[in-house]
């Protein structure tokens, strides 16, 4: 090697190097920028719900005199934690009836919409009829996002009329029929992908759509089944408006988001009632999240995904 | 507990018959149709399978939405046509006014942050190891698990105001104070409640968009990025000239279903503020028009503002839906 060679090679080296450690330099920043503002969010997001729950454990006189956060920097507190707040809220207010009554809302027409809503999304798919497209757009498409609102107040009416006023069965029919739209169109975009090969040649065999339906497209279709069933669930569960809409603030019908809602208007300085009754309110949609979160997910996205 | 017995097994004994009635009436569709005239049959044998489905979605949402209409052109009432005055009283009603711009704004604002946040979650947690970022993902969407009503007591309970006499018990205002300031009564000082409320939706939401973006963002080809980064473009080139065209489509499709949500959200303006201090909606004065007030003729006038404000939205999905048919 000649001299100019080693002179060369060195400043080779020294650039790299200086390289090398400007790039150390800007990844260790970025490593520590990444995990502190995702530590950030992850706050922001958490510390609100965790206030809620820490106060809602508190004894009455203690909320309303000093900040939930207090517990955290004085462990004394702890021992006075208490699950009184609970035992008022579900069984001397009607937050415990509530939630009986959020529970027959919401299971049967989880099971109804998605049951007439897997035959539709079937015969949407794979039964040729003139003027499908049509029908499809008109009645699915297009009321995907179209506002509950507008249904409303002759819907209220018509239900006068049938002498189902404030009752179950109204609120289970209106429930399905606003889920139907989504639905049909996710269980439809996923039953376009079953193999077209399969239906075939079970209709070759002789089988009748109702066969097909139910021995091939119902089974494969089981995991969009159970995301849609589990959204179907939660959206309802957490319902305020058609609830308030159509069953009222009567104690006999009054479902949990009804009953927290009015907690907040006529009680809004009982941190410690509301806090135990809006936890009693997430508990089951909370339960569901973290046990069944890929379904969940799914469920909650898989409209988007498909569209 | 007599009552909780009855009301559990009506609502078995419903589930049971509803499914038992469905089931049934397609067996028995299906029978009939084998016994009528192959001419027929086909297109009947359709008719069977999404019947049920049209005939629920005919009577209780497509129906109603025509009678609403109707009846937008009535009397508070609902008894004798008044033309347009309806609408017309919207053009000098301030409440009116105030709850379509803020309509506006939300629908405007809340997915833009959504946006954000989602991108910030998505694209930073993707360099964390995979537990890690799963953790982080389960944290941003829990909110999605809550109603709105629970959300807005959670928040509620973060922006409680004390007379500055009193110890402050709610979060904002426990650090606020802290910092040397007076306490702030924050849901009545118009116009930053505003941004409280949208507020509560972004944190709901936000999870939705992490999601989807962070599904595009694993879809695009590692030696893409490797490439770019080995050639000397900095993260940020990265971040603008690659990550950001690859996933536009998700970004649409997350921006159009967050402004639908905000545009028809209710439930966080009812249960804060409901409306006052100039932060109502359209989806709450609503509310107030047709069940509170029970002036039919405006309620049903504004469910059809805010039927028209949706318009946009159901044709980007009737176009994406006929788009994604003709390219199969």
């Amino acid at each position: 090697m000649t001299s100019r060679d080693v002179e060369m090679v060195a400043r080779t080296q020294a650039r790299v190097q200086s390289r090398t450690d400007t790039w150390k330099i800007n990844h260790l920043g970025s490593w520590i920028m990444i995990r502190v503002s995702l530590l950030l969010i992850c706050l922001i997001w958490s510390v609100p719900t965790l206030g809620l729950l820490i106060s809602s454990i508190r004894p009455a006189s203690e909320i309303s005199t000093t900040g939930w956060w207090t517990v955290l920097l004085e462990p004394s507190r702890l021992t006075n934690l208490t699950l009184e707040n609970y035992r008022q809220v579900i069984f001397e207010s009607q937050m415990g009836r509530s939630f009986i009554n959020t529970v027959v809302v919401t299971l049967p027409q989880t099971v109804l919409a998605l049951a007439v809503a897997a035959f539709a999304a079937y015969g949407f798919e794979w039964i040729p009829f003139k003027g499908k497209e049509w029908v499809y757009v008109a009645f699915i498409v297009a009321l995907l996002v179209v506002p509950f609102q507008v249904a409303f107040i002759p819907l209220v009416r018509l239900f006068a009329f049938f002498g189902l006023s404030g009752s179950f069965v109204s609120i289970w029919l209106a429930h399905a029929a606003f889920g139907m739209p989504l639905n049909v169109y996710i269980l439809r975009s996923f039953m376009e992908t079953l193999p077209e090969e399969i239906i075939q040649a079970a209709q070759v065999d002789g089988a009748s759509h109702l066969q097909i339906f139910w021995r091939i497209a119902l089974p494969l279709s089981t995991p969009v089944l159970a995301s849609l069933a589990i959204f179907q669930f939660i959206s309802v569960w957490n319902d305020l408006l058609i609830a308030m809409v159509l069953l009222g603030g009567s104690p006999n019908v009054q479902v949990m988001t009804i009953t927290l809602q009015l907690m907040l208007g006529t009680r809004g300085q009982d941190w410690h009632l509301l806090t135990a009754g809006a936890f009693v309110t997430m508990v089951v949609p909370l339960i569901v999240f973290f046990s069944l979160q890929r379904y969940f997910v799914r469920g909650l996205t898989g409209g988007a995904i498909k569209g | 507990m007599n009552t909780t017995t009855t009301l559990i097994l009506q609502a078995v004994g419903f589930v049971i018959s509803a499914t038992t009635a469905v089931i049934v009436l397609f067996i028995v569709l299906n029978g009939l149709l084998d016994r009528t005239p192959k001419h027929w049959e086909k297109r009947l044998r359709a008719y069977a399978f999404i019947g049920p489905a049209i005939a629920l979605v005919s009577l209780f949402y497509v129906y109603p939405a025509f009678r609403t209409l109707l009846t937008s052109f009535l009397d508070a009432g609902g008894n004798s046509f008044v033309g347009l005055k309806n609408y017309l009283s919207f053009l000098t009603d301030e409440n009116i006014h105030t709850a379509i711009l803020n309509s506006v704004l939300w629908t405007i604002v809340a997915p833009l942050l959504c946006i954000l946040f989602g991108l910030i979650v998505a694209v930073l947690a993707d360099r964390l190891p995979a537990r890690w970022e799963s953790l982080v993902k389960s944290v941003v969407f829990m909110p999605m698990a809550i109603s709105f009503v629970g959300a807005g007591t959670i928040w509620k309970f973060v922006y409680d105001f004390r007379p500055p006499s009193r110890p402050q018990i709610g979060l904002l205002n426990g650090i606020f104070s802290s910092l040397g300031n007076d306490p702030q009564a924050f849901l009545a000082s118009n116009p930053l409640n505003i941004g409280l409320l949208i507020w509560v939706l972004v944190w709901m939401q936000t999870g939705f968009a992490t999601v989807l973006i962070s599904a595009a963002v694993k879809q695009i080809p590692r030696e893409l990025l490797d490439a770019a980064r080995v050639d000397g473009a900095s993260e940020l080139q990265v971040f603008r000239w690659i990550v950001l065209p690859e996933i536009s489509s998700a970004l649409t499709v997350v921006l159009t279903a967050i402004a639908v949500v905000a545009l028809k959200s209710f439930d966080v303006v009812y249960s804060m503020t409901d409306g006052n201090f100039r932060t109502e909606v359209i989806a709450n004065r609503f509310f107030k028009e047709a069940f509170a007030f029970r002036q039919f003729g405006r309620g049903a006038a504004l469910a059809i503002v805010l039927m028209l404000m949706t318009i946009p939205f159901i044709a980007i999905n009737i176009r994406r839906y006929l788009a994604r048919r003709r390219t199969q």
